[in-house]
C-alpha cells in the first residue's frame, strides 16, 4: 500500500497544482476570451490549446520530478497527473451546471463550460475531457521517454505550430504582399488560424531541417572550423552582412504596425543591456532602474521643446547630454548606496526610481518639467531632410543606438573592468582583496547602466514627442529585470530573446494584453522551475545551475555571445 | 632596522566593539611568523586592519616605510601586501584558472601573469590537473590550494594566510603547512594566523598569542612551545 502511495506521490500532488492552475485559467475568461480564434482552423480553438498545454506542461514536470530510476514511473506519474486535471476541470464544470458560480467568478458563463466540454454536453463532454486529459498524460509522459533528440524535434516543431498559429493575423497579411511567398501563406493560413493541411506540413518541415541539422550541423560546423581562417571570416562577413541587410530592410517588409512593435523591444533592448550591465555583470540589484530612462527622457525633452521654451536643441545635440546627465545621476545613486548589497540595495533603488518619477509629476517643478500633464512637441530626429519620424524610421534610430550598446557590452565584458565585475558579482570581500577598487568598479557599473538608460529615454522622447510623468513608473524597472532573468542574466543575446517573448510577443498578442502581468508572472515561475538561468544563458549561469548534469546540455545550448549567430533575428 | 611590516598600537572597533587593544607587532623579511589565538581572539580583524579592510581607530601599520592606514585595499595589494582570506572563499564559478588570473588582478603584465600562473600550477600540480574545473566543485584542501594560489598570482610580498587548516583532514593540513615551507624556502614572508598553534609553532620562528583582542605573549616559536600556558591553552597539555 504504501508502496504505490509513494510510487504516484508526485503525480497525485503535481497533479492537484494543475488542476488548480488549469481551473483557475478558465475561471478568469482566459479561456474564452482565448476562444475567438483558431490555432488551426475548425480544428482547435487558441483557448483549447491555452488549456490542454497547461496540461501538457504540468505533466511534463511530474515526469521530470520522477525521482526514480525505474523510467515507467515517470510515465505512470504524468499519466496520474493527467487524470487529476482532468478531475479537477470535469468537477469545475458539474459544479458551474449545478451552482451559479457567476455571481462570484464573472467569467464562469455557460459558454466557458460549453468549450471545456468540446461542446459534447455535460456528460459526453465531460468525460471527454476527462479522457483528453489523460491522453495527454500518457503522450506527454511518452514523449518524456523519448531519446533527447526525438523529444527537442518534437516540441520544437509543435511549438512552431503553436505560435504560427498564434501570429496567424500578423503574418498572413505582411506576407500577402510577396508574390510566391503570398501563395504559400495563402495555404497554410486560413482566415481564422492554419489549415489542417498547413499544420501538419509546417510540423513536418520543421522537423526535417530540425533532424537535417543534428545529423548534418556538427559536420557542416567543424567543416567551417576546418577552413583556412581567411575563409572563415569572409564567411562571418557574409553571415553578418547578410544579418545586418535583414535588420535593415525588416521594417520595409513589415508595415507599420509590426515596426512600431519592433521599436518598443528594441527601446527594452537598450533599457535591458544597460541594466544587464548592473545587475547581470555586477551583480547589483537595482529596482529603481526607471529613473535614468526618465532623466534621459526629460533632458531630452527640456533642451529640445519649444513648448517649454528654455533651449532649442535638435535631438542630436541634447542626445550627448541626456546621456551625460544619465551617467552622472548613475553615479549620484551609486554613491549613498555603495555599502549597500542585495535586498537592502534593491530597496534603496526601488525608493530612487520613486522619487524621479515624483518629481517629475510634482506641482513644484511644473514649470519647469510639465507637471502631470508632461511636455509636448519634442521634435523628431533628422538627419539633412531625412526624418525620424514614422515607426519604420525610428526603427533605424533604435537599430543604431543597439548596435552601439551591443557593441560596448561586449567589450566591456572581456575588459578588466568587465572582470573586476564578475569578481564583485562573485564576492565582494575577496574582490577587495584581490587588488579590486569597488568604490570605482561599482560606480562605473551604474554610471554605464544609467548612460545606456538615458540613451533609451531620449530616443523615447523623440520617439512619442512627448514625456508624460506616468511612462516612468516602476512597472519599466520591474519588466526589464523580467526580461533580464528570462533572457538570462548576463547574457547580450539573452536581453535580446527576453525583450522579444516577454515586451514582443504580448504586444503581438492582443488577447494577451488584458493577463499580461499574469503571462509574466506565469512566465517566470515556469521559467525557474524549468529553465532557471533563462533562454539564453551567459556561460557562467550554465555553469552554475547545470553541475553535475551531463554535457549533453551544452550541445541543446547555443552559444552565448557572438553576433554570429542568425538566430538573435527572431 | 626597521622590520619589513610593522604594526604599532593599533586599535580597531566594529562600531563600539573594542575587537583590537593595544596590538603591536612586525615581521621581518623572509620570516614566517605566526599569530595565534582562541575563536573572537581578533586574528582575522587583524589580517582585516592590515589589508586595510577596516579602518583603525589608533596607530600605524608601517610597510617599507609607508604607512598603509592611509591607502585603500587595492593599493595595499598593489604594494604586495596580499590577504588568504579565512575559509578559503574561491569564486565558486569560476573555473581553476580564472580564479588565479582574478588574482593577478592588479597586475597588468600578460607575461608576469603566465609567469605567475606556471609558478602556482608547479607549486601545485593538483590545480594545474584540474584547471578547467569550477572551483565550486573543488573539495576543501583543493580549494584552500587554490585560495593560497589565487593570492601568489599578486606577486604578494608579504603574505597573509588567515586559518589555512580550518575544516582540512591532518593529511590535507600537512599539506597545506609543506606547501607554506616551501613558500618561506622561495623567499616569501608570511603572517600565518592560526588556531591549530601546534603546526603553526612548528613552521614559524616567532609567535605572539592574541586573546581578547590583546597581545598576551611575543616570543620565539620554541619559547612559545615550552611556555606553561601555552601548552595548556593552546597546545592541550596539561
Ligand atoms: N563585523 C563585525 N561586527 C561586529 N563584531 C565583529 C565583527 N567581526 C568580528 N567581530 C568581533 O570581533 C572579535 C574578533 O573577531 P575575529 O573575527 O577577528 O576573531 P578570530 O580571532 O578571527 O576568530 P576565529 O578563530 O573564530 O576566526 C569577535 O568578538 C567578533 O565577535
Ligand atoms: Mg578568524
Amino acid at each position: 500500500m504504501s508502496i504505490t502511495h509513494s510510487l504516484w506521490k508526485t503525480g497525485l500532488k503535481t497533479g492537484l497544482i494543475g488542476g488548480v492552475v488549469s481551473v483557475l485559467l478558465a475561471l478568469i475568461g482566459m479561456v474564452e476570451g482565448f476562444s475567438q480564434r483558431d490555432i488551426i482552423n475548425e480544428v482547435i480553438s487558441m483557448g483549447h490549446t491555452l488549456l490542454l498545454l497547461v496540461v501538457v506542461f504540468i505533466t511534463y514536470l511530474s515526469a521530470k520530478r520522477t525521482t526514480s530510476r525505474t523510467k515507467v514511473l515517470a510515465l505512470v506519474n504524468s499519466l496520474v497527473t493527467g487524470i487529476v486535471t482532468g478531475i479537477f476541470l470535469v468537477l469545475l464544470v458539474i459544479l458551474g451546471n449545478v451552482v451559479n458560480l457567476r455571481s462570484i467568478f464573472v467569467n464562469a458563463s455557460p459558454v466557458l463550460y460549453n468549450i471545456m466540454t468540446f461542446g459534447q454536453g455535460l456528460m459526453n463532454g465531460s468525460l471527454l475531457l476527462l479522457v483528453v486529459a489523460a491522453l495527454i498524460g500518457l503522450l506527454t509522459g511518452l514523449v518524456y521517454l523519448l531519446p533527447n533528440l526525438l523529444r527537442r524535434v518534437l516540441v520544437t516543431s509543435l511549438s512552431s505550430v503553436v505560435l504560427a498559429g498564434v501570429v496567424q493575423d500578423l503574418l498572413r497579411p505582411t506576407l500577402a504582399a510577396w508574390g510566391p511567398i503570398a501563395v504559400v501563406s495563402e495555404w497554410i493560413f486560413t482566415a481564422n488560424g492554419l489549415s489542417l493541411p498547413g499544420a501538419i506540413v509546417l510540423a513536418v518541415v520543421i522537423a526535417i531541417i530540425l533532424l537535417f541539422w543534428s545529423f548534418k550541423g556538427k559536420a557542416i560546423q567543424t567543416g567551417v572550423k576546418n577552413l583556412p581562417s581567411g575563409q572563415q571570416r569572409v564567411l562571418r562577413y557574409i553571415g553578418f552582412s547578410i544579418l545586418i541587410l535583414v535588420f535593415l530592410i525588416l521594417p520595409q517588409v513589415l508595415g507599420l504596425f509590426l515596426s512600431e512593435v519592433l521599436t518598443i523591444v528594441g527601446l527594452y533592448v537598450l533599457l535591458g543591456l544597460g541594466l544587464n550591465i548592473v545587475v547581470g555583470y555586477a551583480g547589483l540589484l537595482d529596482l529603481g532602474y526607471v529613473a535614468f530612462f526618465a532623466i534621459g527622457a526629460y533632458t531630452a525633452a527640456i533642451l529640445t521643446s519649444p513648448e517649454l521654451g528654455f533651449f532649442h536643441f535638435s535631438f542630436w545635440s541634447a542626445l550627448p547630454i541626456a546621456i551625460i546627465m544619465g551617467i552622472i545621476s548613475g553615479v549620484i545613486l551609486g554613491i549613498p548606496v555603495l555599502k549597500m548589497r542585495g535586498d537592502y540595495l534593491a530597496i534603496a533603488t526601488l525608493g530612487f526610481g520613486e522619487i524621479i518619477r515624483i518629481l517629475v509629476l510634482s506641482d513644484f517643478l511644473r514649470p519647469w518639467l510639465g507637471g502631470a500633464q508632461g511636455v509636448g512637441k519634442i521634435p523628431k530626429a533628422s538627419i539633412g531632410s531625412f526624418e525620424f519620424a514614422r515607426p519604420q524610421e525610428i526603427y533605424y534610430l533604435i537599430l543604431a543606438g543597439c548596435l552601439l550598446v551591443i557593441f560596448i557590452s561586449l567589450r566591456l565584458r572581456d575588459s578588466r573592468l568587465g572582470r573586476a565585475w564578475m569578481a564583485m558579482r562573485e564576492d565582494e570581500d575577496v574582490a577587495q582583496a584581490m587588488g579590486i577598487n569597488l568604490v570605482a568598479t561599482k560606480l562605473l557599473a551604474f554610471a554605464t547602466g544609467a548612460g545606456f538608460s538615458a540613451l533609451s529615454g531620449a530616443i523615447f522622447a523623440s520617439k512619442l514627442s512627448s514625456v508624460y510623468p506616468h511612462s516612468f513608473n516602476v512597472m519599466i524597472s520591474i519588466n526589464i529585470i523580467c526580461l533580464i532573468i528570462v533572457g538570462g542574466m548576463g547574457s547580450i543575446p539573452g536581453v535580446i530573446v527576453g525583450s522579444v517573448a516577454l515586451v514582443g510577443l504580448p504586444e503581438l498578442l492582443r488577447e494577451f494584453a488584458e493577463y499580461r502581468l499574469l503571462v509574466y508572472g506565469a512566465a517566470l515561475v515556469v521559467m525557474m522551475l524549468l529553465k532557471p538561468e533563462g533562454l539564453w544563458p551567459a556561460e557562467i549561469r550554465r555553469r552554475e545551475l547545470h553541475e553535475g548534469e551531463p554535457k549533453t546540455t551544452e550541445q541543446v545550448l547555443p552559444p552565448e555571445g557572438g553576433l554570429s549567430s542568425n538566430e538573435e533575428g527572431a | 632596522m626597521m622590520a619589513m611590516l610593522e604594526i604599532q598600537h593599533v586599535h580597531t572597533y566594529y562600531g563600539n566593539i573594542h575587537a583590537l587593544k593595544d596590538i603591536s607587532l612586525n615581521i621581518d623579511k623572509g620570516e614566517i611568523v605566526t599569530l595565534i589565538g582562541a575563536n573572537g581572539a581578533g586574528k582575522s580583524t587583524t589580517l582585516k586592519t592590515i589589508s586595510g579592510l577596516l579602518r583603525p581607530r589608533h596607530g600605524t601599520i608601517q610597510f617599507e616605510g609607508e604607512d598603509l592606514t592611509r591607502y585603500l585595499p587595492h593599493e595595499i595589494v598593489a604594494k604586495g601586501v596580499v590577504q588568504v582570506p579565512e575559509g578559503r572563499r574561491v569564486f565558486g564559478r569560476l573555473t581553476v584558472t580564472e580564479n588565479l588570473e582574478m588574482g593577478a588582478f592588479a597586475i597588468t603584465d600578460r607575461q608576469v601573469i603566465s609567469k605567475n600562473l606556471e609558478r602556482v600550477f608547479a607549486l601545485f600540480p593538483r590545480l594545474k590537473e584540474r584547471r578547467h574545473q569550477v572551483a565550486g566543485t573543488l573539495s576543501g584542501g583543493e580549494q584552500q590550494m587554490l585560495a593560497t594560489g589565487r593570492a601568489l598570482m599578486a606577486n604578494p610580498r608579504v603574505l597573509l594566510m588567515d586559518e589555512p587548516s580550518m575544516g582540512l583532514a591532518p593529511v590535507l593540513v600537512d599539506n597545506i603547512f609543506d606547501t607554506i615551507r616551501q613558500l618561506h624556502a622561495d623567499g616569501t614572508t608570511i603572517l600565518l594566523v592560526e588556531q591549530n598553534a601546534r603546526i603553526a609553532l612548528q613552521v614559524a620562528s616567532r609567535g605572539y598569542v592574541l586573546q581578547s583582542g590583546v597581545i598576551l605573549l611575543n616570543d620565539t616559536a620554541e619559547n612559545l612551545r615550552m611556555n606553561e600556558m601555552v601548552r595548556k591553552a593552546y597546545l592541550g597539555e596539561s
